[in-house]
């Protein structure tokens, strides 16, 4: 258990960008119609989006930072720290893509920019990076872009996959503010499960090599080379109904709250059928746990705010709002976090 | 933990059986309605009936409602 709050910061704006094409899971033609629409039913997931060849990760966060920078009339130069988390940067990590979206952005030189490299977790483990260095007041502003294009990564004959995950990115600003209400996290991670999610070949235990891209049949609907992503669903699933009702809980007790202290619950959007035994677990009402999943799928670090911006944006805009957000996966890896937003700036989602 | 409980508990995951068809010797996965999604509703049902977690391996690894049981016993 990692139990811990930072004072003085706040989320003050959040963006999201997806592509425009999108992918209707009722139109697949790689799986029986029958399986599709066990799948649809299961995992809530009905269509996503889907980042062509010449469409990054990091041109989607650039598009939603950009806008939430001009639209909140924040001087770039107030930005200290920017931090891009993502499994599929631009290149495969030198150089990182956070110096890149930087100099895109027109940051300035003197802002710290890193990659982290996680998945539904990553939006909790970046706000907590983020919110650590600015605990001092040398830092005014913050900002983190999330997401992934997950569907390069995927065999379309991949039944575990690819009816799944869909491509998105989100651009948050977190200012210091001296008077802000506490920001509570509970954190941790499971390194034994690091299996459950894996793109087993192409970095440097298991170097890409000319066997690389044979594709494999591995039965039950699944066919997937050495460097696409594969996917245990009984272990994620086992895992996050576990898991995330966890930790949910240890940072309910160890700030002091309960569900009648939350308005909204936001979690990573696995898949319907997790997330709802998760909910119901925590006792959780319907109406506080929006979901984006069935018209975006599982959009990684970006579920988190892609949520929020499709779903809560009138709610989050004006007022005051306490919020519970929770991310459990690939690592394995987990964070929830309790904070407070009040008139949180909120462009129209952007498509590319 | 008894297995006849676990049985029964299995058999009404499923939609589509008739009642009191499945038995421990049953192999599950000759079973019409069992998919790659129904592991997960067995999952599911361990974790919430049990409080046991069931992985990827333990229902990979079984053949029959028993083997899983015996699985399950053992955490």
């Amino acid at each position: 258990m990692a139990n811990f709050s930072f004072q003085h910061i706040e989320l003050t704006g959040i963006a999201a960008a997806v592509p425009k094409t999108r992918k209707v899971n009722a139109e697949n033609g790689y799986f029986p119609k029958e399986d599709v629409e066990k799948f649809t039913q299961t995992t809530g997931v009905a269509e996503f989006r889907v980042a062509g060849k010449n469409l990054t990760t990091s041109d989607l966060g650039y598009e939603a930072a950009r806008k939430l920078i001009s639209d909140m009339n924040i001087d770039k130069n107030e930005i200290h720290v920017l931090i891009f988390v993502s499994q599929t940067p631009d290149y495969l990590n030198i150089p990182n893509t956070a110096p890149i979206l930087q100099d895109k952005l027109g940051l300035s030189k003197g802002c710290l920019a890193f990659d982290l490299t996680l998945g539904c977790s990553g939006f909790i483990y970046g706000l907590s990076t983020l919110a650590s260095y600015m605990q001092n007041p040398a830092f005014k502003k913050g900002l983190l872009i999330c997401g992934d294009t997950s569907t390069k990564t995927i065999n379309p004959e991949d039944k575990s996959t690819a009816l799944l995950f869909g491509d998105a990115a989100t651009a948050a600003i977190i200012e210091r503010k001296e008077d802000a209400n506490p920001v509570h996290f509970n954190m941790g991670s499971d390194g034994s499960g690091y299996k459950a999610i894996i793109i087993e070949e192409g970095g440097y235990k298991n170097p890409y090599n000319t066997n690389s891209l044979d594709v494999v049949d591995y039965g039950e609907g699944i066919k997937r080379n050495g460097c696409q992503l594969a996917l245990d669903g009984m272990d994620v699933f086992g895992f996050g109904i576990t898991q995330a009702p966890k930790t949910v809980k240890e940072l309910f007790e160890y700030a002091s709250i309960e569900n009648s202290d939350i308005n909204y619950a936001v979690f990573h959007q696995a898949n319907k059928m997790m997330n709802e035994m998760i909910r119901k677990k925590l006792k959780l009402e319907k109406e506080k746990v929006p979901y984006s999943l069935e018209k975006f799928g599982n959009t990684s670090s970006a579920s988190i705010p892609l949520t929020m911006v499709t779903q809560l944006k009138e709610q989050l805009s004006s007022g005051k709002n306490r919020l519970l957000l929770c991310g459990f996966g690939v690592g394995l890896s987990w964070g929830s976090c309790y904070l407070t937003t009040e008139n949180l700036t909120m462009p129209n989602l952007i498509e590319i | 933990m008894e297995l006849a409980q676990f049985v029964k508990d299995f058999e009404l995951q499923f939609e589509e059986v008739e009642p009191n068809s499945i038995t421990p010797d049953t192999i599950f996965r000759d079973i019409d309605e069992w998919s790659s999604l129904m592991a997960l509703v067995i999952i599911a049902m361990a974790d919430e009936n049990y409080n046991v977690k069931l992985t990827g391996d333990d229902i990979r690894n079984s053949k029959t409602v028993k083997d899983i049981f015996e699985k399950l016993k053992v955490k």
